[in-house]
Order: structure tokens, then C-alpha cells, then sequence
């Protein structure tokens, strides 16, 4: 058993196109970008649809719940983290299709499996966003 | 329009020391490029062509084109990361083809020993860096992801990726300028510290000041000139991202850059005698040595055992400098050292313990950027002069 560390809460940058994201991370909700003339979902949320070109898109709120599509242990972590570990850097695959990276915390890191599933968690930062990690739920 | 037999590298040389206190980045680059026109029998009045990536200093080429005193028709400064050097030599190759240059000059340097890390993925204005910075992504940890996915889905083992790194490690025991010149074994490098579980320490490459430099010229030059050269079959690139999340961290940018530059140069993976493979990380080499086609996606822990990269007589000879991951990773950059070895093993002059006999075609692959997220990928294939 070896917990996952408390993890520190980088500001992200803001900006006009990504703000209505940030914004409904303070109210605990994860939203993406819809496209409306392919169907497509995706991650991370921009404009312009990757997958058509269209700029016909939308915010689309998540269940945020999702799937563990691969994880790290980092046992030192750099920068903003520095000194911090160990913690689980990780793609996580979202129900509504995108993966997208991110934390698990609230772990036992040896205990952690591809394909666990899990749900977001949101971390206030300085800025005004909040950080969505995500968190085992019970199998 | 193809490059063919366009253009051919004249020149090559690698910076000896792999910690330089006491240097400029300007300096070093200058002490490469220098090394390397000495290599051609040419000096800096002849170049008319500069390459560099986006981590030179200053604007572009242009500043290092000041501090050389170089006159020049065509300067590109194609920012694919480790990969860029590769990627430069394809788009020389297509300059000297289009008569835009002739003799080019392609350089790298860093100092990563002495600068502030720049292993932290933090702090850039790319649109995806609010979305993945504040998750602590260190390159280790990002490249742990592709890994322990290869492990679920293919049953990869860290055994197996030890066996690169022990590899790597035989062919630096005969590298004097080698930062871990010492062999280690596949016990050695899974006992080693976790550093991003499930990579350890020793499935890292070094990080090394230095630095290298080629000199990529058209035939016409490389007729008058009293050196060996080593001709220029195909190259390829392709960037790899995260696809608006739909990601895959099982495969890189070789998947598409390999055919590219196999196509071009008329050959394919059976006909290649080394193979020089980026290997910031052992999963580096693992994935791209299938991505490239020397075997099965999935089969690449199978591929790597008993020996198989191991020169002169494995299956697919690789990195006999003993690569990043033993000799030199200069500016966390190993694009550069990959060419330096592959030129070396067409000339004849890689350490005889690893030279791979009548070797006629080489091939040098580059990974920049973080592999899970967002990668350049450049292949080249070389060949003997008359190949």
C-alpha cells in the first residue's frame, strides 16, 4: 500500500477561448467540445473541430466519469512538483469518447490498474479554474 | 521530384566532451560546425546553407550565422525536437535538389548540464499546455505512459526493455567519450531506481552538454572531395499527437515516416545493415523499432532478446556509439548523435568491436517531443557512396 501524494495546484493559463472551460470547473463540472457537423467529441476543447474543420461546436457537459487508459508513477515530480511523490500522471478516457491527461489521486498507487474506472475531482488553483483529477470509484 | 542520390553527407562530427562548464552555446555549436568542415576537407567560406533547430540561440539560424561569419543562400530552422537534425539532412537533400544550396551545414549544441532543467513540461504558450502542465507531466512520466500501455496490451516486460539498455551498454564499453561506458546487465537495469514506475532509471537516456554537426553537400562537391561519403537514400517525416483525443501511446510517428523514407530510397527493412534508433527512453527503441517494421507491432520484446541488437552480429545492429541511453544525448536532443554513428558504420570507422562488416545501408531514426502526447518522427536512409 502506498498512498498517492497531495499534489500542489499550478494555475493553468486563461484564455477567451477557454474560458467558459475553466469556468464551469468552479462549479464541479466538466464540459468538452461537441462538434455539430461531425459528431465527433474533443479533448482538449478548442474552436475549431480537429477531426472536420468546422467551427460549428458547442460545450458538452461530461458525466465525469471515465476509464483509466494508462498511468505513471512519478516518484519525484519537477518544476511545480518538485519534490512531490509519489503521484500517477494518467490518461484517463472519458465516457463520451476523449482521453485526456490528467491525476488519479486518493490511491493506493500499487493497487492501480488500466481499465479502473473513475471519476473527476476538482482542485482550486490561485487562477480562477480548478484542477480535474480524477479518483477510483468502488469496482 | 525524389532526393535519391541528391545530396550526400560530407562531413560529420561529434563533440568529444559530454560535460562543458567552461563554453558558450554559441561556442559549442561553433566548435561542431568547425569539426565538421574540417571532417569534409571544406571551412566556413563554403557553406551556403544553414540548418539548425528552434533551440539554437537567437533568431532562427541567423544569430549562429553571425557568430560563424557565414554567407548564406538558404537557412531552416524545422523545430521537430530531437528529431529535427534528421529531418534537416531531407530538406537539405531537397534544397541541393532544387539548386537552392550546395554544401550545407546542419548544427547542434546544449548545455542541459548547466542550464535550468528543461525536462519540466510546464510553462510554454501551446494551446494544450493549461490542459497538461499543471498534471506534473515530467518527460519520464509522459513516456511511462506509452510503456506500461505497451505492457497491457502486447504483455511487454521490463526484462525486455532492459535488454536495450544492455545493449546500448556492450557498445559503449568501446566509446573512450561514452558518459556510462561500463556494460550492465538486465538485473542491473530492472534493480535500478523507479523513476516513472514502470521505467527505471537505467531505461533513461544521459543528459550530456555537447553536441554535433554535419555537412550535407551536392554531388558535384562531394565528387571533389577527398573524403569517403555516404549518400543520401530517403527520408521521411511525420508529426504524431494526441489526434483531439483519440490517443494511441502504442506507436509513433514511425509508422508513417519509416515507409516515407524506405519508399524513396527503393529499399525495406530486410535490406538495412544498422540502424541507428532514438532511444531517449528503452520504449523509445521498442516502439519504433516496430513502428519502422523490423517486426510485428506488439513483438518488439521478443524482438529485442537474445542479443539482437547487439553489434556486429545481431539480428539489427543498433546504436554502436552506444546511443543515448549510454554515450550521448547532447541537449536532450539525440537526433544528431543517431546520424553521427550511422555515417560512421558506412565509413568503415565505428569501434572494429562493433563495426557491422560491408555495411551498405544504415538507417537513422528520430523521436522529438514527448511520445505519448505530441511527437516529430524523421527517418533517413544512408548508404555507402556508391550505393
Amino acid at each position: 500500500m502506498t498512498e498517492s501524494a497531495v499534489l500542489p495546484n499550478p494555475a493553468p493559463a486563461i484564455d477567451p477561448e477557454t474560458k467558459p472551460y475553466w469556468d464551469a470547473t468552479l462549479e464541479g463540472k466538466l464540459i468538452i467540445r461537441h462538434c455539430n457537423a461531425c459528431g465527433e467529441n474533443h479533448w482538449y476543447p478548442r474552436t475549431l473541430c480537429p477531426f472536420c474543420g468546422s467551427v460549428d461546436t458547442e460545450w458538452l457537459e461530461t458525466a465525469g466519469k471515465g476509464t483509466i487508459y494508462t498511468f505513471a508513477i512519478t516518484r519525484k515530480g519537477l518544476g511545480h512538483y518538485g519534490g512531490v511523490g509519489p503521484y500517477v500522471l494518467a490518461f484517463v478516457a472519458l465516457d463520451e469518447g476523449p482521453t485526456m491527461l490528467t491525476n488519479i489521486i486518493e490511491c493506493d498507487v500499487d493497487a492501480l490498474r488500466i481499465g479502473d474506472r473513475v471519476e473527476v475531482v476538482f482542485h482550486k488553483t490561485e487562477a480562477e479554474a480548478a484542477l480535474p483529477r480524477f479518483r477510483p470509484v468502488a469496482q | 521530384m525524389s532526393i535519391r542520390g541528391a545530396a550526400f553527407i560530407a562531413g560529420a562530427y561529434e563533440h568529444p566532451k559530454r560535460v562543458i562548464p567552461d563554453k558558450s552555446l554559441g561556442q559549442v555549436h561553433a566548435e561542431v560546425a568547425a569539426g565538421a568542415l574540417a571532417d569534409a576537407g571544406l571551412s566556413f567560406s563554403d557553406v551556403d546553407a544553414y540548418f539548425c533547430a528552434g533551440d539554437a540561440p537567437g533568431l532562427g539560424g541567423i544569430s549562429m550565422a553571425d557568430y560563424m561569419g557565414l554567407k548564406l543562400r538558404y537557412t531552416d530552422s524545422t523545430e521537430t525536437g530531437g528529431s529535427s537534425y534528421i529531418a534537416h539532412i531531407g530538406h537539405a537533400a531537397a534544397a541541393i535538389k532544387a539548386g537552392k544550396a550546395s554544401i550545407a551545414l546542419i548544427t547542434l549544441a546544449g548545455l542541459p548540464r548547466q542550464m535550468s532543467s528543461n525536462l519540466v513540461m510546464e510553462g510554454s504558450e501551446a494551446p494544450e499546455d493549461p490542459f497538461e502542465a499543471p498534471f506534473g507531466p515530467t518527460v519520464h512520466g509522459l513516456y511511462a505512459l506509452a510503456a506500461r500501455r505497451h505492457m497491457y496490451e502486447f504483455g511487454t516486460t521490463s526484462e525486455q526493455l532492459a535488454e536495450i539498455k544492455v545493449a546500448a551498454s556492450i557498445h559503449a564499453q568501446y566509446n573512450p567519450n561514452a558518459m556510462l561506458p561500463k556494460p550492465v546487465t538486465v538485473e542491473e537495469v530492472v534493480n535500478s531506481p523507479m523513476v516513472s514506475d514502470p521505467l527505471h532509471r537505467l531505461d533513461c537516456c544521459v543528459v550530456t552538454d555537447g553536441g554535433g554537426a554535419l555537412i550535407v553537400v551536392s554531388p558535384e562537391v562531394a565528387r571533389d572531395l577527398n573524403r569517403s561519403v555516404v549518400k543520401v537514400l530517403g527520408h521521411g517525416e511525420a508529426p504524431k499527437h494526441t489526434n483531439g483525443g483519440k490517443v494511441d501511446v502504442t506507436f509513433t510517428g514511425a509508422r508513417w515516416s519509416g515507409p516515407a523514407a524506405f519508399e524513396e530510397a527503393g529499399v525495406s527493412p530486410k535490406d538495412i545493415d544498422y540502424a541507428s534508433i532514438y532511444d531517449s527512453f528503452t520504449i523509445t527503441v521498442l516502439e519504433t523499432i516496430e513502428d519502422l517494421g523490423f517486426c510485428e507491432k506488439g513483438k518488439g520484446g521478443e524482438f529485442v532478446l537474445d542479443g539482437a541488437l547487439q553489434a556486429p552480429f545481431g539480428k539489427l545492429p543498433f546504436n554502436t556509439d552506444g546511443g543515448g541511453l549510454a554515450n550521448n544525448h547532447p541537449a536532450n536532443r539525440g537526433g544528431m548523435t543517431k546520424v553521427l554513428e550511422a555515417v560512421r558504420q558506412l565509413r568503415d570507422e565505428a569501434h572494429p568491436a562493433v563495426q557491422v562488416p560491408n555495411a551498405q545501408i544504415a538507417l537513422a531514426h528520430g523521436t522529438g517531443g514527448s511520445l505519448p502526447t505530441r511527437m516529430g518522427a524523421a527517418t533517413v536512409i544512408l548508404g555507402r557512396e556508391d550505393a
